[in-house]
């Protein structure tokens, strides 16, 4: 079966979506995506879907549910590069993703990762895990 | 002896080409078409000539029935008259007299060629009558499709004009929405917006509602659906413009509205380039420059 790859950059993992989901990839990447937190120790989870042209529901909340694994697991999920369309679709079907942060595209969100990451380090406490809506 | 009356229709078409062509131009002249300005008299000669030789050889391949097969070629053109007709801004009378003025010339015709014998002058006048009245229903149908076309053109239009999106700034949209909003026209604000985030690259995109006569919980939710579309692609949404009365009506209706909202686009405007780590200040005028 096929597995999205995740890459670990610094303290952050990044997972493009380049296929379209369908529910078994989906779960998978949740489960891939758990283990590698909890073996890298990363802060920051970037999820890049600018290629995911169609969305259900279940996906919309595989994308919840990711984000709230990862903050259990002190990591933040940021997701860049949405389309119209899909952001037309996950608002229509009621998920506005609220607790994930969101960003145009990967450079504006790994921007938006290392000013999270280089204020936490200001307050010199990493549990501080309050999360500030976007 | 009587004859088929399309076989007298043939036959009077093909004899008295020259006078009953005649007879329409000049039936056409009087008409108000011409007097419009809208075409020239060669012109509508022109189309008169092809129209009147498509149906002589109609009637010519064995055709009565205006629907049938032969009359296709026919039933064409008179469908791109009345095409240019209708964008031309012709009246529905005009454009079906071209073909009914064509009646008076023919009947007149089949009566100087068949007076004495009654039978063959009603079938001849029955055929050309039911003939020319298919093809004049004919020429209005397609006139009122291209008129429902102009119509629905120009709806489309004004849905797209009354839609734009502003770039204020590098990365600053706005959004002044005018008119009343529903689900129709919320829908292509909320596409147009978010096409215009994505080819601008915009962090901040400002909804000014000055321009909405009433806010209802209907078009909130609109507005609401909107600002989170715009939040899942990774920018931030204001809304502005709403006026003192239209606040007290939402407060009363208990709608509520939970973004940004600022009194005043430039209040709005402001506030996106603070966000943006931008500042306006007022430049030192030298003494020179006051002057």
């Amino acid at each position: 079966m096929d597995r999205i790859p995740i890459l670990k950059l610094g303290g952050v993992l990044i997972v493009t979506i380049q296929v379209d989901m369908h529910d078994r990839l989906a779960l998978a990447l949740e489960e891939d995506l758990t283990a590698m937190i909890v073996r890298t120790g990363a802060r920051a989870v970037l999820i890049e879907i600018s290629a995911l042209e169609i969305v259900d529901s279940f996906i919309g909340r595989m994308l919840v549910s990711i984000a709230a694994v990862s903050r259990i697991l002190d990591a933040d999920t940021v997701v860049a590069g949405m389309r119209p369309a899909v952001a037309i679709t996950l608002v229509e079907l009621g998920l506005e993703l609220t607790g994930i942060k969101t960003a145009l595209n990967v450079e504006r969100g790994m921007a938006l990762i290392q000013s999270r990451l280089a204020e936490e380090e200001e307050d010199g406490c990493g549990g501080d895990r309050e999360v500030h809506e976007g | 002896m009587s004859m088929d009356g399309a076989e007298v229709l043939k036959r009077t078409l093909i004899e008295d080409e020259a006078a009953i062509l005649d007879a329409w131009y000049a039936s056409l002249r009087e008409g108000t078409s011409l007097q419009s300005g809208r075409i020239r008299e060669a012109e509508l000669q022109t189309q008169a000539k092809a129209v009147y030789g498509q149906l002589r050889d109609a009637l010519a391949n064995g055709g009565v029935e205006a629907d049938g097969e032969q009359y296709t070629s026919l039933r064409e053109a008179l469908a791109d008259i009345s095409r240019s007709r209708a964008i031309q801004g012709f009246t529905p009378t005009d454009t079906a007299n071209f073909v009914f003025s064509l009646k008076a010339p023919v009947f007149a015709a089949i009566g100087k060629a068949h007076g004495t014998d009654a039978a063959t002058l009603a079938a001849g006048t029955w055929a050309a009558s039911k003939i020319l009245d298919r093809l004049g229903l004919h020429t209005m149908e397609v006139f009122l499709e291209s008129r429902e076309e102009v119509i629905g053109r120009q709806g489309q239009e004004i849905a797209e004009l009354s839609t734009p999106v502003v770039r204020l700034w590098d990365g600053i949209l706005a959004l002044p929405l005018i008119g009343t909003l529903d689900s129709a026209r919320t829908g292509v604000v909320m596409e147009n917006l978010l096409q215009a985030i994505v080819d601008e690259e915009a962090e901040i995109a400002i909804i000014d509602i000055t321009g909405v006569p009433t806010v209802d919980t209907l078009v909130a939710q609109h507005l609401l659906k909107t600002v989170a579309a715009a939040r899942l692609m990774g920018a931030d949404c204001f809304v502005s413009g709403i006026r003192p009365q239209i606040a007290q009506t939402m407060v009363h209706l208990g709608v509520e509205l939970n973004v940004v909202s600022k009194a005043t686009l430039a209040d709005a405007f402001a506030l996106a380039l603070r966000q943006t780590g931008r500042k306006v200040v007022r430049q030192q005028v030298s003494a020179e420059g006051r002057r």
